[in-house]
């Protein structure tokens, strides 16, 4: 039963969207007829200070509704976090870890220490945000590099949604922009 | 309507309203609250301007008036405070000790 | 013909939406979290005239139930939200609203009650709340949620109960995720919940009435107080009955218990809100490597099912109860104590256990879970002895 659970934890800092990509990545799901469950880590947030966030999807109803403790993917959308947060923490075997770095995938699983098993990737969705979005909010473009590396939706599927919900609240530029930043940390996610 | 409560003694659980509600209103009338009481208003008719103070004031609203006048006492619902004689300008109302020669107020 | 669609979104914006389509005429609310988005996302219908309710700010959850009594009384639908110290601070006024036999609605994001100060979720503050004369429904999930809250107007309003209904859901661990759920289409919700017709409006100018009478020494309290019992044991068939209606719309089942695995489970957890689900992913895991364990849910604790969970339990060889509240001093939490009253009519004595868990928002990890169904089947096996009180996973 439920083999097909995906369970997302999203590692970031207050302010760089890490909550709303857990929502946006559910939604996603959601229009592919999923279930899901996404859910920020409970606590006093503050700018910069470090923080969680959960996403689970599953071909199944999802009965559970306790902390993810053994994710199949972590994804980091800050580098700094990695010496001060134990990011690999619970990776289920075969996990995949997405970070946003300009590190290689080789120095970066160096650096996280991870089994061989585990599928390192790095894309550099800081460099990518600010060349499209014009600031530093690797959310979107990590939501590209998710969608690459574990194939739970297509980078269209992504797009599509996207337009959609962000649509009603911003300009067609601000939705080129995102659609341009998943686009492009689809296209040049490493992994090894 | 007119909630009769004449048997109120035998009602049962669901028999009250529900919730302690008084489905009816003006029905204190019929609770005698004269019993209370240990003096009772007397008014000097002579002396009495009819500024009608003591019906503003009487908490139970048992002085009675016709015609812009006060006629009597309603000592079915007065318990004897002597707010009317404290607030009378003329000192028209006196207290005067309820006593056995007194009828029984029911 | 009803129309769902299927959303994404967190159990207390659903609750929110129940209310809105259920369109009180007043609600009076004080923001504590996590209950405070079902308000924000409340006031915000408000503004933009997508509900006709008279919203009443106020300084306090004292003031916020004193508000709703008086426009219930005034023969308004009326519905507020609460949690924790909100709701210990309504106490008095809970008891007023039920005993003036007022269908106010109202939801609970479950959570800890201080000191030591905490957000998260446990049932402290409702199983507080449990004495005070309202029904209280709790759910499991936010689609739970969202049918709860509207279930209970039916059942507040219903000639045979008029009694206060609490819609309960976990703080955060339903109220903040996001969940699937579908939602139905306002013309079906409406139609369901109805008109309010109250029987005794202060504010009917061609009868004037009384509420809040004194009833003391000599008067009948007492008999007042038995035609609450009387009120609260009639809503059970008002529970069931509005229940299934609500099934048959929506294709949603709804059980005042609520059973996984029963039908040959010999070992059974009796279980309280999310972690119902919890336990049931467990026992799913557990029976597909042939253990015989079961889930049972309460979804209505007041009234409390006796005759339902019986018949649930019966059979069975142990049973765990998961309580997430305390009771301190007494035999076991709240949810224990009904249980083992219940089974007392059983002519075969059940073994029965007490796990205390999860109290403010300690994480319910499936590990525990299947700590407790092996304790279970240790027992059922009789190699140990019930262990009493357990508190599970604590250091």
């Amino acid at each position: 039963m439920q083999q097909q659970l995906t369970e997302i934890r999203w590692h970031a800092r207050a302010g760089q969207g890490a909550v709303t990509a857990a929502k946006l990545v559910a939604e996603t799901a959601l229009e592919l007829d999923r279930y899901i469950q996404a859910m920020p880590e409970y606590g006093p947030e503050r700018m910069g200070a470090p923080i969680q966030a959960f996403t689970r999807i599953s071909e199944d109803p999802i009965e559970i509704h306790n902390n993810i403790e053994h994710p199949s993917v972590v994804v980091v959308l800050d580098e700094s976090l990695l010496p001060i947060v134990d990011v690999t923490s619970g990776l289920a075997p075969g996990g995949v870890i997405i970070v946003n770095t300009c590190s290689a995938p080789a120095v970066l699983r160096s650096v996280l220490g991870v089994a061989d098993d585990a599928v390192v990737a790095s894309v550099d969705a800081s460099t990518i945000s600010q060349d499209t979005l014009k600031r530093d909010m690797p959310n979107t473009p990590m939501i590209g590099a998710l969608a690459k590396l574990t194939g739970i939706f297509t980078l269209e599927q992504v797009s599509d949604h996207l337009a959609k919900t962000f649509g009603k609240k911003f300009s067609q530029e601000v939705i080129d922009a995102n659609v341009a930043a998943v686009t492009r940390a689809y296209e040049e996610v490493q992994a090894s | 309507m007119s909630w009769d409560v004449s048997k109120i003694g035998e009602w049962k659980n669901d028999e009250f309203p529900r919730g302690a509600v008084i489905p009816d209103s003006g029905n204190s009338r019929d609770y005698v609250t004269g019993g209370w009481r240990s003096e009772r208003p007397c008014r000097d008719d002579a002396k009495c301007t009819q500024c009608l103070f003591c019906w503003i004031y009487c908490p139970d609203s048992a002085v009675n008036v016709a015609d812009e006048k006060v006629t009597t006492f309603n000592l079915d619902h007065c318990k004897g405070c002597g707010v009317c004689a404290n607030i009378c300008p003329v000192d028209a109302i006196t207290m005067v000790p309820e006593g056995c020669e007194l009828p029984e107020v029911k | 013909m009803p129309k769902q669609k299927t959303i994404a979104a967190t159990g207390n914006v659903l609750v929110a939406e129940a209310m809105r389509q259920c369109a009180p005429d007043m609600m009076a609310a004080y923001p504590i979290t996590p209950q405070t988005t079902i308000v924000e996302e409340f006031a915000k219908f408000v503004a933009n005239g997508r509900v006709h309710t008279e919203y009443v700010t106020v300084e306090s959850e004292h003031s916020a139930m004193s508000a709703c009594i008086g426009a219930s009384a005034a023969g308004a639908r009326v519905m507020t939200a609460t949690s924790s110290q909100g709701l210990a601070y309504m106490w008095e006024e809970l008891h007023i609203a039920s005993g003036m036999r007022l269908p106010i609605v109202m939801a609970n994001a479950n959570r800890a009650l201080s000191a030591p100060i905490n957000i998260h979720c446990d049932h402290s503050d409702i199983m507080g709340a449990r004495d005070t004369g309202w029904v209280i429904l709790f759910a499991e999930t936010a689609q739970e949620a969202y049918d709860n809250t509207i279930m209970s107007v039916r059942i507040a309003e219903h000639p045979d109960v008029l009694l206060p209904v609490m819609t309960t859901l976990d703080g955060f661990i339903t109220t903040h995720s996001i969940d699937r759920a579908e939602v139905m289409d306002d013309e079906t919700v409406s139609a369901f919940v109805g008109q309010y017709v109250p029987e005794n409006a202060l504010l009917d100018p061609e009868r004037n009435v009384t509420h809040g009478a004194f009833a003391g020494l000599g008067g009948p309290y007492f008999e007042f107080k038995h035609s609450q019992r009387l009120a609260i044991e009639r809503s059970r068939d008002v529970v069931k009955s509005v229940g299934a209606e609500w099934s048959e719309i929506s294709g949603r089942p709804f059980g005042m218990v609520e059973t996984f695995g029963m039908e040959d489970a010999e070992v059974a957890i009796v279980v309280i809100g999310s972690t119902a689900g919890n336990a049931r992913h467990v026992a799913r895991g557990l029976r597909a490597q042939g253990m015989k364990v079961g889930v049972v849910k309460v979804r209505c604790f007041r009234p409390f099912p006796y005759a339902e969970l019986v018949q649930a339990l019966s059979g069975v060889k142990a049973v765990a109860v998961l309580d997430r509240a305390e009771s301190f001093g007494a035999e076991g939490g709240p949810l224990y104590l009904e249980v083992r009253s219940a089974l007392y009519d059983l002519a075969t004595r059940i073994p029965a256990v007490d796990y205390i868990y999860g109290l403010g928002g300690s994480d319910v990890k499936t590990e525990l879970i299947e700590r407790v169904f092996n304790d279970l089947a240790d027992i059922a096996a009789g190699t140990a002895e019930p262990a009493g009180l357990v508190y599970l996973g604590a250091r």
